[in-house]
């Protein structure tokens, strides 16, 4: 680790794509993770990498589909927005089993929304987002240093599992500033004899294609694919929980929301009420277990996020209807403060706030 | 002790600056630190804010709410801010710019003319700096020199900056500590 600088989030997450080995970007600008792409524009040409500025989305995640093709450490990025646009294709690079790294600096929606920071795409990023059953290894940092570790932890995700990893943060921490060490370099990419370099003396092409024009070849591959997502779900769920040993409300939140959440615990504990934060880092896998297991000693939860109420789908599933579950959510780009978390958690600590 | 300081001005009146040189000597001193501005489709021409935490402990939330400082460069900035400063707190108030003073009797209010100031030394530019060294006083969440450091690295390329900017916010700092 080398000494700490202070960086925006959005510098950071392309500063360390390039630790992580990446060298090629194709993106498309818009508010608010331009920063990013501005920075790989400067920084790409320094490290004989491939920065390219595409017409759209759309041939950006495109570009990626190819470059993840032919073995190259790859990634894009946007906001809300142009990742609808992009779902085509992330379909695609799922079907064919490529790795590659999505980030999406999350804004109010729907449609083109507001510019400031939203949590309303979880449903979009943990759920499919594109068509078919597939699904993408989701992180959600919490912090500057959190979004470097996850973007190198994405890359190598991605080629252990050939599979897409987005990570899913939002405006605030995108135009944050926080001091950052960046790890000397990411763990070498495996070798990738899958990759459409040429034939190299092999007699059969390699071919890189999500179409399987016949259902018994299509459903063995869907298979296939839903082994693949059962061993990440059972090697990757990330999770952190913070004064949740003896607590009797247990909030759950993750990104920017976390961070809120986690200053209204400490106010709550400085009047004596028991509350802690289960935080996850993998929205997918989510850790429903770790959850769960929660749910003997607390007597409730509570999901706060900035939408109207995605993760608390997955809240409810972890505890499976053991203990009441409740949601407090801002929507539109407006964030929520620990004053205002710390009320709600008076009202249902004193049995006022409705499930 | 956590210092949260709100910054506010017009654009162009380097409110993110004194921002990002806090944070980065606080970051120097190996406190945690935060920097977070707001950002939205009024930013051309219109006001500008910043949240600034420097703390003994781990950060929790980023934007401030309930400011312990806050450094008001302009009229709109004094009115939307004043109310939400902590009692105690510190109002640090653009004299140059802003002819009214506090409402409040319960906060610790210093009046700096830093447009008049910068005009004395010679540089329109350096107003902010000179509002810096102001806020530096007031809250002692950094030193001085760590703020100069943090001029030094973040103005690398431009060393002849860093004398007019240094006399700038020790005349500020002065406005605390007396001549």
């Amino acid at each position: 680790m080398a000494e700490k600088i202070l960086m925006k989030g959005n510098e950071a997450i392309g500063e360390a794509a390039v630790v992580a080995g990446c060298r090629h970007y194709f993106g498309y600008p818009i508010t608010p993770q331009s920063e990013l792409i501005e920075y790989m524009a400067k920084r790409m040409p320094q490290v004989n990498g491939v920065f390219l500025q595409a017409e759209s989305e759309v041939a950006a995640i495109n570009m990626v589909y190819g470059a993840a093709g032919a073995g190259a450490r790859v990634m894009t990025s946007s906001s809300s927005p142009g990742i609808s646009l992009k779902q085509e294709g992330i379909s695609y690079i799922a079907g064919a089993e490529l790795p590659c790294v999505i980030v999406n600096m999350a804004r109010g929606g729907p449609g083109l929304g507001s510019i400031q920071p939203g949590q309303c795409d979880y449903f979009q990023a943990t759920k499919g987002g594109g068509h078919g059953d597939y699904n993408n290894i989701v992180l959600v940092p919490n912090s500057v240093q959190e979004l470097v570790d996850c973007t190198v932890l994405a890359f190598e995700l991605a080629d252990k599992y050939r599979n897409p990893v987005m990570i899913l943060g939002d405006g605030a921490l995108g135009q944050m500033m926080e001091p950052v060490a960046f790890p000397d370099k990411a763990a070498e990419a495996p070798a990738k004899p899958w990759a459409t370099t040429g034939l190299k003396g092999r007699k059969e092409p390699n071919v890189i294609n999500s179409l399987h024009i016949q259902a018994p070849d299509l459903e063995k591959h869907n298979y296939h694919l839903q082994m693949k997502y059962k061993t990440i779900k059972q090697n990757e769920r990330r999770w952190e929980e913070y004064r949740t040993e003896d607590a009797e409300l247990v909030l759950v939140a993750y990104g920017i929301t976390a961070r809120v959440v986690q200053s209204a615990v400490d106010m709550a504990r400085a009047v004596g009420l028991k509350v802690g934060l289960f935080r996850p880092i993998t929205a997918w896998p989510f850790p429903y277990e770790e959850l769960g297991r929660l749910a003997k000693t607390a007597k409730g939860f509570m999901a706060v996020e900035l939408s109207a109420g995605q993760m608390v789908e997955d809240v409810r599933l972890s505890v499976v209807g053991s203990k009441p579950v409740y949601f407090y959510g801002r929507t539109g780009g407006m964030i929520c403060t620990p004053k205002e978390v710390f009320g709600i958690v008076k009202k249902i600590m004193l049995g006022e706030e409705e499930k | 002790m956590t210092h949260e300081i709100v910054m506010a001005g017009f654009g162009g009146q380097g409110v993110m600056l004194m921002g990002q040189l806090m944070t980065y000597a606080g970051m120097l001193e190996n406190k945690h630190v935060s920097w977070i501005p707001s950002y939205g489709p009024e930013m051309r021409g219109g006001t500008a804010n910043c949240s600034v935490i420097i703390s003994d402990e781990p950060v929790g939330a980023p934007i401030v709410s309930e400011p312990t400082t806050v450094v008001a460069m302009n009229l709109p900035s004094l009115d939307k801010f004043e109310a939400a400063l902590q009692a105690g707190g510190n109002l640090i108030i653009n004299s140059s710019l802003i002819e009214r003073s506090s409402k409040r009797s319960d906060v610790n209010v210093l009046l700096v003319p830093s447009n008049d100031i910068a005009n004395e030394l010679g540089n329109a530019k350096v107003a902010n700096m000179v509002v810096l060294g102001t806020i530096i006083a007031a809250t002692k969440a950094v030193s001085q020199e760590s703020v100069l450091k943090a001029f030094a690295k973040m103005f690398a390329k431009k060393p002849e900056l860093l004398a007019i900017n240094e006399q700038a916010i020790k005349r500020g700092a002065a406005l605390v500590n007396g001549k």
